[in-house]
């Protein structure tokens, strides 16, 4: 740098010293800075404490039954705050079933989501650092697994097996271990033969530090990305199989399983199927929003684009020392 | 391309074998056959006339080669509903689902390339954000709540479409613009996405230089250059499709393979479930098949004759070939 002058250089070391290069902010920061993104996270946050909190919260409420007030459409306030979102056919509160049912939906979806990432990012950095004939077995299995939608393949696992909750995560996790598998895969085997990671076989390192800390960190950001991404999916097919009638059973409740009871309502109490059904939107719509922004975040080449602004205010910040 | 199409033939028959396989095994995992047929309160004497009359008193190896040589001779067995024969059911419920499905796939795709080039005219500006907003929208929409919703406005409170069934044209509006949302939600950022790409290429430029208009690059120069993608997302999307059908159909009461299966889900009738699902299976396989060829029509370098030039001449980075022998 020619115009290597003391300032510049003083405010640089300063951010280098408080731990981050050149400015660049963490994903916390960068979060907080886009504000769509920092309501798909609230919108996100409160739904999972819905999930967490409803069941105990309103677990009685929701199955308490009051045939006097059935059917009572959305704001019926007068009687009492729990009818703000109308009540069904056997006059329970629906506000009580949404919050109620969000910790079957999110609960089974987080676990499918959680379980599918693992096995398959595991299972795909394995072949993909290993190569060969692990690494084309995996493949073939993935592409028969994939070749055949995925909520058929559901739908007749779960015709030979009972259609439990454990059932059903069981089932969604392994028709979307593939996705993670031939991502962590394709990934990994391009690490692989990085500069870097050739570099640190050279210095004599171990094959587990080497994975640890040169291939897992790389294929970290794209994995939690796609599961982001995965948990809408999941979400959604969940929700489809409960509204087809073999996903979630009565008397256990699921928004999918809301929206199939609420069907035939549909003439006079349209809210019991459709509020339902907005619940599953907004929190797809909030997953589906925080991973584009994910996508964008961890990507180095990206990153520019949420920075963009916050490069500029930099540069001025130096300019006028100059 | 003759060997890249016959590498391609049996790389999809491995699912298609596995799937059959899968099914069959399925089902005999999970122990005694007769409890997933017969009723709670049967004696076991119906049990074991049961287990003989089907064979399933035999090993499973006997039991698969039976089933294998009924599939060759298209003997798919009878429905426990009806006694009809499974491979009539389902050949009849198969049409309705291509019908549709054909339908969708059109529309959606004309309307994605639509969509996706206007979008890409300008990237990041008007259109480009309401077409990332409109594909975000589709792919977080459960298509059955949008079933409802639209059966709930424009079959109950307006008056306009029928609720279900299949007479008159008015009757597909709901499950084609059901089963459309998600394929053209992808298919517009896919044709977007090639489509970027391809008019900031040098050839453009040359035409817009010659004095070429808009519409000219974007459908004789730019579209068939950026289709290959386009292609490829739309056939593994037909391949989705039946997912959605599944859930469109038994909606809507549509006398497809998808409400056959569900129904025969619910009814416990298994021979009709493993017919629907062998048969799925197969018209999987031969889209594949035939996106391959498809491949080949759109893309010249693909061909037989460039794939011997190539061979002969020196090798030269081609991306889309590279990409295809890959695969």
């Amino acid at each position: 740098m020619p115009d290597n002058d003391a300032s510049t250089v003083a405010v640089l070391t300063d951010r280098a010293r408080r731990g981050r290069a050149s400015g660049r902010p963490g994903l916390w920061g960068l979060l907080l800075r886009d504000k769509v993104a920092t309501s798909a996270a609230v919108v996100l946050l409160l739904a999972v404490l819905t999930a967490i909190a409803g069941p105990m919260l309103f677990g009685e409420l929701a199955q308490r039954q009051d045939l006097g007030s059935r059917n009572m459409p959305p704001l019926s306030l007068h009687l009492g705050w729990e009818y703000v979102l109308g009540s069904d056919s056997l006059g329970r509160s629906l506000l009580a079933r949404i919050a109620f049912a969000a910790g079957t939906t999110l609960g089974v979806s987080a676990a499918a989501v959680a379980i599918s990432a693992i096995v398959g990012s595991i299972w795909g950095m394995w072949a993909g650092f290993h190569r060969g004939w692990r690494e084309s077995v995996s493949m073939r299995i993935a592409d028969v697994i994939m070749s055949f939608p995925s909520l058929l393949l559901a739908v007749v696992i779960l015709y030979v097996f009972n259609p439990s909750a454990a059932n059903i995560v069981l089932v969604l996790a392994i028709t979307r271990i593939p996705l993670y598998l031939r991502t962590a895969r394709a990934d990994a085997a391009e690490l692989r033969s990085r500069m870097f990671v050739d570099a640190a076989q050279n210095f004599g390192a171990k094959q587990g530090a080497i994975v640890s800390r040169h291939i897992v960190p790389n294929v970290l950001p794209t994995l939690v990305t796609l599961a982001t991404l995965e948990f809408c999916y999941v979400m959604l097919a969940e929700s489809s199989l409960s509204f087809l009638g073999i996903g979630i059973q009565p008397p256990d409740v699921s928004w999918g399983l809301m929206v199939a009871q609420g069907r035939q309502y549909l003439a006079d109490a349209w809210w019991q199927s459709v509020l339902p059904g907005l619940a599953i939107v907004i929190t797809t719509v909030a997953a589906n929003v925080l991973a584009a922004w994910l996508r964008l975040a961890t990507d180095p080449g990206q990153r520019w684009r949420l920075q963009a602004k916050r490069r500029r205010r930099l540069i001025a910040s130096i300019a006028p020392r100059r | 391309m003759w060997s890249y199409l016959r590498r391609r033939i049996l790389q999809s028959a491995l699912p298609l074998v596995a799937v059959v396989l899968g099914v069959f095994v399925l089902v005999r995992l999970t122990g005694d056959p007769s409890k997933l047929y017969l009723p709670l309160n049967a004696t076991d004497q119906m049990r074991a006339d049961f287990a003989a009359r089907n064979g399933f008193d035999r090993s499973i190896w006997d039991q698969m080669g039976d089933y294998f040589l009924g599939v060759l001779q298209l003997d798919l067995g009878e429905s426990l509903r009806t006694g009809e024969p499974a491979a009539e059911m389902v050949l009849r419920a198969f049409p309705a689902t291509l019908q549709l499905a054909a339908v969708t796939m059109l529309l959606a795709v004309c309307l994605a390339v639509v969509l996706g080039s206007w979008a890409s005219l300008k990237p990041n500006g008007l259109a480009d954000r309401i077409v990332s907003f409109f594909s975000m929208t589709a792919a977080s929409v459960p298509d059955f709540w949008l079933a409802i919703l639209g059966i709930w406005i424009f079959a109950i409170t307006l008056g306009w479409l029928p609720t279900s069934g299949t007479t008159g044209a008015t009757a597909w509006v709901l499950p084609i613009a059901t089963l459309m949302l998600r394929p053209v939600g992808v298919l517009a950022q896919v044709v977007r996405g090639s489509m970027v790409t391809v008019l900031g290429q040098p050839y453009i430029k040359v035409a817009r230089s010659r004095g070429a208009g808009q519409m000219h690059i974007v459908v004789r120069h730019a579209l068939r250059n950026a289709a290959a993608p386009a292609l490829t997302v739309a056939g593994d999307l037909t391949v989705g499709l039946v997912n959605g059908a599944v859930v469109v159909e038994s909606i809507f009461g549509w006398p497809g393979i998808g409400k056959l299966m569900i129904d025969s889900i619910l009814q416990r009738d298994f021979a009709v479930l493993q017919a629907a699902v062998l048969v799925t299976a197969l018209a999987i396989f031969a889209l594949n098949i035939v996106i391959d060829l498809g491949y080949a029509l759109l893309d010249p370098r693909v061909r037989p004759q460039a794939a011997k030039r190539r061979r002969g001449g020196a090798a030269r980075p081609d991306k889309h070939a590279e990409v295809l022998t890959d695969a």
